[in-house]
């Protein structure tokens, strides 16, 4: 029976001082008397509405019910089967804005911890001994994937489950996507990334790196002579925005892309026995607040720098990146600039980055995203002392693809075009999902769009037949 | 991956590789580049395409070892595999102006020309190749850069072979009439400090000029950023709308020091390799 107990368990944790200078996951996970705790929580609603908060539609009292019940293998073949990554999604979602946030109990009391509860079933699934999985890929219409990302690898696992022969085509020399260069290893560990991975491929998807589609494959060709039926675009937002204020060429001024690229792909922060380097000095400003940001100033922190700043020109209130993760920053030392908007990179005679010239914001009407707008304070621009600033204000999908492929339509914002809110583009045949459709979102909405495509993509090869 | 096929020396520090790669040979046009792996937690290094053959599947690339990761590669042998190699990256070369063409390449950047010249002179227009090194023995791929072009012109400091003199000597006695004559466009490949005193010469001359931009590069897709340009005021990224720009209007200044942000770190690098192969020899 449930169990009225207002508050969540608490996740354990590292602490904070010694976890801020190391990569090692902060949190630590639900060991089982955790889980089962917690999943007596759980309302049992006959009208289930917090399964309308997940974008991948997580039976989530049937999971729950299992674990409460102690039937671990019963709740993760129930997870698997509605969300392929449930590993990455029970440690990466912002479940306090989906899931959580419509949870019956959290009406009175904090909400059931859906999240905890489904990465620590994923993680008891990845300590057991593995499995055969014996997925037959009976159908006849090949798929291709294009981004390895969440959005590829959920609609590629989807299909395979349903027979296809799916081929993903990775443009870095590793799998992943944004779950590889983007989200650190404190909050994602690779090995995690890897076992989900390492699930997929156990269905039978293929996963070719160091392919670009558009470059080193046209999609024409994939489509024609390399015969494949279908094509799922999912390639995501990775094109970094600048500001456009002066002295952002400075050395020492990083995207947040390439400064996460740097240590999560290249493992920058084992320099130098990894050969790629990342320039931290003491100092680090990152602008921005949004999920990005917060990985990378705590990024900043593990590689050595004494100061990690957060310089954003709204509030905390307008900040989009998940409670968890703020709160994780401001336990690791991170210091918060908010109403504070960077005008200028300042640097001296030899290029290097030594200041920020900033101006003092305040809040007024709220703006077309809903959020107050914020507006100058006159005459109080002040410099603030750093060796390093990383911008992290958002990516744009990459053009690389459009610009190779006939046929295929974008908006303004350089986002493809798709029909009828689904995921079918202007070219046929040829889907897409995620980020490289909505501009820069969540690993989630990806992976919804990922899942919702396969079905689109299994209903148009079946009536092709 | 891609097998190793040929391996050649060309300077004491310079060697060319041919290299099993039929999707990127396939596609490879004049002036583009791959991006290779060497060893894992190795880096990703941009390599201009020297040349390609579509029909054998080949790649034709030259490395001068200079940094961590250039040496590294030139420890492979034949046989061997590259561990990690992308392409082709970067917008094939267009030179609008038809006419006499002049190809100019410092050091390595010679083995750049090889494709592009050939390209040029198939599409009807009067080349000329433009080579310099400290002296003779530094000067690379002489014979096959012959068959590519109507001249060649060989320029070494000290007068070992050639003019006498830098690129550019050479290059203003062309503009005043000499030799093969005045160049309606002029393309450069090398050193920095060499692209940016072509430019010099040919900006007072008015022709136009394209420079070959090898900023540092993770991805090559556009999506570090960290080899951004500025290019006529404008922010570009080299990899994915370069590597050629008008000479005329890159900032230079800007160019030559963003490629010095990891001096110090590549000297520890480099250090590391020592230690790393001092231990090795010890066991």
């Amino acid at each position: 029976m449930p169990v009225k107990r207002v508050q969540k368990t608490p996740m354990p944790e590292r602490n904070a001082v010694l976890r801020s200078h190391d990569f090692e996951e902060v949190n630590e996970g639900y060991g089982i008397a955790h889980a089962k705790f917690e999943a007596e929580r759980c309302l049992r609603c006959q009208d289930a509405v917090c399964i309308d908060g997940c974008p991948v539609s997580v039976p989530i009292p049937d999971f729950i019910h299992r674990v409460a019940a102690g039937d671990m293998r019963g709740a993760a073949n129930v997870l698997r089967e509605s969300n392929p990554l449930p590993a990455v999604c029970g440690r990466v979602c912002p479940q306090e804005v989906q899931c959580e946030e419509k949870c019956s109990v959290g009406v009175r009391f904090k909400p059931v911890a859906i999240g905890y509860l489904e990465r620590f079933v994923a993680d008891w699934e990845m300590g057991q001994p593995p499995t055969e999985i014996n997925n037959k890929l009976d159908r006849a219409e090949k798929v291709a994937i294009i981004g390895s990302g969440p959005a590829g690898l959920v609609c590629a696992g989807e299909l395979a489950r349903l027979g296809y022969p799916v081929t993903i085509f990775e443009a870095l020399h590793a799998p992943g996507g944004v779950l590889r260069y983007g989200i650190p290893e404190f909050r994602l560990p690779k090995d995690v990334l890897d076992w989900e991975i390492e699930q997929l491929t156990k269905l039978g998807v293929e996963i070719q790196c160091n392919i670009i589609i558009g470059k080193t494959i046209t999609m024409d060709e994939l489509m024609g002579e390399m015969g494949f039926s279908a094509v799922f675009i999912g390639t995501g937002a990775g094109l970094p925005t600048f500001m456009g204020i002066p002295g952002e060429n400075l050395n020492g001024v990083y995207s947040a892309n390439e400064f996460l690229t740097r240590v999560n792909l290249m493992h920058a922060n084992d320099f130098p026995n990894a050969d790629t380097p990342v320039m931290v000095g003491k100092r680090v400003a990152v602008i921005g607040a949004g999920n990005t940001a917060m990985d990378t100033v705590r990024t900043a922190l593990r590689v050595g720098a004494e100061h990690g700043m957060i310089v954003y020109r709204r509030s905390d209130n307008e900040m989009t990146a998940r409670v968890e993760e703020h709160h994780h920053a401001i336990e690791e030392g991170v210091e918060f600039h908010w109403l504070t908007n960077p005008i200028e990179v300042l640097g001296d005679e030899e290029g290097w980055v030594t200041g920020l010239k900033c101006v003092r914001m305040q809040l007024g009407e709220p703006d077309a995203s809903g959020r107050a707008r914020p507006v100058p304070i006159e005459g109080s621009e002040f410099v603030m002392d750093v060796d390093n600033v990383v911008l992290s204000i958002g990516n744009k999908p990459n053009p690389l693809l459009l610009q190779t492929t006939k046929g295929l339509e974008s908006n303004k914002w350089g986002c493809l075009v798709v029909r009828d809110e689904g995921s079918e583009t202007s070219k046929d045949h040829v889907f897409a999902g995620g980020d490289a459709v909505t501009g820069a979102a969540t690993v989630i909405l990806a992976a919804g769009a990922g899942k919702d495509a396969a079905a689109e993509i299994h209903k148009d090869l079946c009536a092709n037949i | 991956m891609a097998t190793i096929l040929e391996k050649r020396p060309l300077t004491p520090v310079t060697k060319l590789y041919k290299v099993d790669a039929p999707l990127i040979a396939k596609k490879a046009q004049p002036g583009q580049f791959v991006i290779v792996r060497v060893r894992h937690d190795g880096e990703r290094i941009p390599l201009t395409i020297a040349d390609y053959d579509r029909e054998a599947g080949t790649l034709t690339i030259v490395v001068q070892e200079v940094g961590t990761t250039t040496r590294q590669f030139g420890e492979l042998e034949v046989g061997e595999e590259i561990l990690d190699i992308v392409g082709p990256l970067g917008m094939p070369l267009e030179i609008p102006v038809e006419g006499h063409i002049v190809g100019i390449g410092g050091g390595f950047g010679a083995a750049a020309l090889l494709c592009l010249m050939r390209e040029l002179r198939a599409r009807g227009d009067k080349t000329t190749i433009m080579i310099g090194a400290r002296e003779k023995e530094l000067l690379i791929l002489i014979d096959e850069l012959t068959g590519v072009c109507d001249n060649l012109e060989l320029c070494t400091d000290d007068g070992s072979a050639g003019y006498k003199g830098f690129v550019t000597g050479r290059l203003q006695e062309l503009i005043d009439g000499d030799g093969p004559g005045r160049p309606d466009s002029v393309v450069a490949i090398g050193p920095m400090p060499m692209m940016r005193a072509v430019s010099e010469v040919t900006a007072k001359a008015e022709i136009a000029t394209l420079v070959s931009l090898d900023p540092l590069m993770i991805d090559g897709t556009g999506m570090c950023g960290g080899c951004r340009v500025t290019v006529n005021n404008e922010v570009k990224f080299a990899c994915v709308d370069g590597p050629f720009f008008d000479a005329h209007q890159v900032d230079f200044e800007e160019a030559v020091r963003r490629n010095k942000m990891y001096v110090k770190q590549e000297q520890e690098s480099k250090d590391r390799t020592d230690c790393r192969k001092l231990a090795v020899g010890q066991s």
